[in-house]
């Protein structure tokens, strides 16, 4: 490469806290969400769900439902033109139920109307016979084989075996716990909603918000049986995401309405139906073992964990492969054995959500951690000093180290932050706050730590790629310089900063980021904290090949070596910053530079069958959290004082979305650890609601102060380190930590409900 | 039915109103006005925060009917034009903003705030916002918004 030698130095470049480019609009209220589309004539789509968690379905009668006025079509499986089938992972949950239904929530048939309520209503008088079935709810005893097989290969969507070393140690100090997780949902703000528009030549444009249009496009065409050229994609507004858009919702329903009445269908899910439309939180059983010496130094971590699938594997496998190998934490340990299995249930589907495995891992290894603290009498942030993974050590799986590993580091730095003040006598400040159930009496502050680990990236072996298309060309006599990638923005800020990447690699000030669609290649989903590194990394080569392009042009032109060339402020110049030929001139007018490339990271292993040794991971990402809880030990009620994080994030490509994804990621930590679970009884959800499934408001946020560190990953983009997952991780552990500090309670179950701290 | 009333300065009229409506549907799906969000449409999240006859309110709780003759304002009616308001410009400059469907009902909701409550603490500030749910930004930024947004009214006093 020639032209990479010297940064440019264009503001709103890489490291900058640059303006999103969608936040006048988003600020004024014109931002185009999904659910915010209209067209002209078009219908509304509604779908009926099972109301069983498990049932034989033995008739659909649709013809109350056509006979409404206002109705256009009623939809059963039998208009699946395609395979009924679709998943992540492996396609085997149905578009529309055909014989049975799995869990409560399941699209059972379609309706399209010309009013949403007429939509709703007539989806109502469809008439279903289903014949009840009991419903498996148990993952434990459905892994061990206990239960009726939901799917042909029986209840266990997959398991991980890890052995490292010699995984029958012993050691002086054991400590052992069990620990439950339970189901979270990914709570984001928009509801799952999207347009699907018929085409003159058969196909459909679906414009939708979602994580990964490449991969809705595969399925969708999948059930449609239209070959994928004639299924486009457009991004729509996201409203959030947070794992919960990777599974398909009403994707394939609105393009099977739009094509079956040849006008648009827009579906929009109410909040009770989006709490049945998208993927949770797997819940987990966790029971783990840690030995150490005298001293609290690890010499074995031994676990199972069972993770609840639900009714459908969703992307289950890569959930338990993640809890698994990264089961013992961000501690060196030479002696593992964790067996991880996933689940198939008839509670409802599970899959993707922030932190993917390695939150719920997290909860026991932190738990057991602390236990171990206390077996050997020494503080919890020292025995996180003590076994902290380091540069160089080897995880669970084998694989080694091989960037910056300061877990120490972010123990002491949280460790180290100035303490809140005493309990004051606020209420707001207080548990319980303007309800007024104590000033004080009753209260008791406790202080905790949690640390985690995270696989950023896709792992096992995954072909893991993004592409980018860039082009340069002039507008009104200056180069404006366009990104076209399929990479979904879902707030975080990957528009952002695909700006900021072509500023500093063309040096182009006017930039435009294209709409994300499948006209251009794969970007690979929003997830895995991955978006920064591969689509950056995509970003960052296609626009190192237009500024060659570039530089050769004006070294033939000025006789200049081009290694001493480089872009800034619209110009080639060179070592001394001296213009050589501005980007205007190199393209004489109409000319247009693009280039499209094709980006993959590092490759990756699969996982030894029988040891889950191998090189799984391309990045590892670590953040440490510190809470400080107030509890009213009388009522069980708590108030986080304080949240406070340290993370390193290798490179802060962009320093204030960074610290938006610290503070955001760790809110969702705290409510997994205080409010936040669905409510399954039966396999039947009994909270589907905001009023019933609490997040936290701006009174459960404490303040947060947060480090940022910035140990530059050679091998990553700039020295990036995925930032969005980490601090979720973290902060449920912490949190827990410092209630059981506050309490002397064990507490081995996440979410903490004021019953486990009242014992009422 | 008819529903007439005044939105962001201007008579509107919707036709064809079905009875069950809300004041948040005749916005988002009548009057070409989807900036205010349906997140919860049960009155739990503030993302359709609106003013009515100045009062700010969930739209989603509000019938259609309830509106005939009042007045509303929505968060498309606060900038100037091309100028944003302060509590936008706030929001943009404190990067309070990441999806941003929580951002229309914020924006009005500290719009209210600071109208009443020109300096507010902290924990004023986290009262009056208490019924704004935002999913990403955990409020650290959004608080700093209010704040930059408050310092920069009085300022120009």
């Amino acid at each position: 490469m020639t032209a990479t030698g010297t940064r440019a130095r264009t503001r709103g470049g890489v490291g900058e806290s640059a303006a999103r480019p969608d936040g006048g609009l988003k600020v004024r209220g014109e931002f185009a969400f999904s659910s915010d589309l209209w067209m002209e004539g078009m219908l509304w789509g509604a779908t009926l769900r099972s109301p069983h968690a498990h049932a034989r379905v033995e008739a659909i009668r649709t013809e109350a439902a056509l006979a409404v006025p206002g109705v256009f079509a009623v939809l059963t499986h039998e208009d699946v033109p395609g395979v009924n089938a679709y998943g992540l992972e492996h396609r085997d949950q149905p578009v529309l139920a055909h014989d049975r239904v799995r869990y409560q929530g399941e699209p059972v048939a379609l309706v399209a109307a010309d009013h949403p309520e007429t939509a709703r209503r007539a989806a109502a008088l469809v008439e279903v016979d289903y014949a009840e079935l009991p419903p498996v709810t148990d993952a434990r005893a459905a892994v061990r084989g206990e239960c009726e097989p939901l799917h042909a290969g029986g209840n266990t969507v997959r398991h991980v075996r890890i052995r490292r070393g010699d995984p029958t140690a012993s050691a002086p100090v054991v400590v052992t716990g069990e620990y439950e997780v339970g189901m979270q949902d990914q709570a984001f703000l928009g509801p799952e909603s999207g347009l699907a528009v018929p085409a003159a030549d058969g196909g459909v444009d679906l414009y939708v918000a979602t994580q990964w249009l490449h991969v809705d496009r595969s399925q969708v065409a999948y059930a449609l049986g239209l070959d994928e050229e004639l299924v486009r994609i457009t991004l729509a507004g996201v409203g959030g995401a947070f794992g919960a858009r990777e599974d398909l919702s009403m994707q394939v329903h609105a393009c099977l309405l739009a094509l079956r009445t040849g006008r648009a269908v827009k579906m929009v899910y109410s909040r009770e139906e989006s709490f049945f439309g998208h993927v949770h939180r797997h819940p987990a059983w966790m029971r783990y073992e840690h030995g150490a010496d005298e001293t609290g130094r690890l010499v074995y971590v031994r676990a199972e964990i069972v993770l609840d699938g639900g009714a459908y594997a969703s992307s289950t496998p890569a959930v338990v492969a993640n809890a698994a190998t990264l089961g013992a934490g961000p501690y060196a340990v030479p002696n593992v054995a964790i067996d991880c299995h996933g689940a198939y249930t008839n509670n409802p589907p599970c899959g993707a959500m922030r932190g993917f495995g390695a939150v719920q891992a997290a909860f026991g290894y932190e738990s057991q951690m602390d236990r171990l603290a206390e077996a050997v009498g020494v503080d919890p942030a020292e025995i996180r000093v003590l076994n902290g993974l380091t540069q160089g050590d080897h995880v669970a799986t084998g694989q080694e180290v091989d960037s910056a590993a300061p877990v120490a580091e972010l123990v002491r730095r949280v460790r180290d932050m100035p303490l809140p003040p005493p309990t004051g006598t606020d209420l707001r400040s207080l548990p319980g706050g303007v309800a007024n159930t104590t000033h004080g009496e009753g209260v008791r502050r406790g202080v905790g730590y949690g640390v985690g680990i995270k696989n950023i990236c896709f792992s096992e072996g995954f072909d893991d790629y993004s592409t980018a298309r860039v082009t340069v060309q002039v507008v009104g006599d200056a180069p404006v310089a366009s990104v076209h990638t399929a990479a979904v923005e879902v707030g975080q800020g990957v528009v952002t900063l695909q700006e900021q990447i072509a500023r500093t690699e063309l040096g182009i000030a006017r930039v435009r980021v294209e709409t994300a669609d499948t006209r251009v290649g794969s970007a690979g989903s929003t997830s895995a904290s991955r978006q920064s590194y591969v689509t950056g990394g995509a970003v960052q080569a296609a626009c190192r090949e237009v500024a060659a392009e570039l530089v050769s042009r004006a070294s033939i032109a000025s006789g200049a070596d081009p290694a001493t060339l480089s872009l800034d402020a619209d110009h080639v110049v060179d070592l001394s910053g001296r213009r050589v030929a501005s980007v205007v001139d190199l393209l004489g007018g109409e000319e247009v530079v693009e280039r499209t490339v094709e980006w993959r990271h590092r490759p990756t292993t699969t996982l030894d069958p029988e040891t889950g040794q191998g090189s799984a991971h391309v990045q590892f990402a670590f953040a440490a959290h510190r809470a400080v809880v107030d509890v009213d030990v009388e009522l069980g009620l708590v108030k986080v004082v304080a949240l406070d994080c340290a993370q390193d994030v290798g490179r802060a490509l962009n320093p204030g979305a960074v610290l938006g994804q610290v503070h955001g990621g760790s809110a969702q930590g705290l409510g997994l650890a205080v409010m936040e679970e669905i409510q399954v009884v039966d396999g039947l959800v009994r909270n589907p609601s905001f009023t019933d499934y609490l997040i936290p408001t701006v009174l459960d946020m404490p303040p947060m102060q947060v480090d940022v560190l910035e140990l530059a990953d050679p091998h990553a983009p700039y020295g990036l380190r995925g930032v969005g997952e980490p601090p979720t991780i973290s902060s449920t552990p912490a949190i827990v930590a410092a209630i059981r500090a506050a309490t002397g309670l064990p507490l081995a179950r996440v979410p903490v409900r004021p019953e486990h701290l009242t014992g009422t | 039915m008819r529903v007439r009333c005044t939105v962001n300065g201007e008579e509107r009229v919707a036709d064809d109103v079905w009875a069950g409506e809300s004041l948040l549907y005749v916005l988002r799906e009548r009057l070409g006005l989807p900036g205010s969000k349906n997140a919860c449409e049960q009155g739990e999240c503030g993302s359709c925060t609106v003013y009515l006859d100045g009062v700010p309110v969930c739209a989603c709780l509000v019938a259609a009917g309830q509106v005939e003759g009042r007045t509303v304002v929505t968060v498309e009616g606060l900038a100037d034009g091309d100028l944003l308001h302060p509590v936008q410009q706030a929001f943009l400059d404190a990067g309070a903003v990441q999806c941003g469907f929580c951002t229309p009902g914020l924006v009005v909701a500290v719009h209210d705030l600071l109208q009443r409550h020109p300096r507010p603490s902290d924990p004023d500030v986290r009262e009056a916002l208490a019924g704004n749910l935002c999913r990403c930004t955990g409020y650290e930024k959004i608080l700093e918004a209010v704040r930059l947004a408050a310092l920069r009214a009085g300022g120009d006093r």
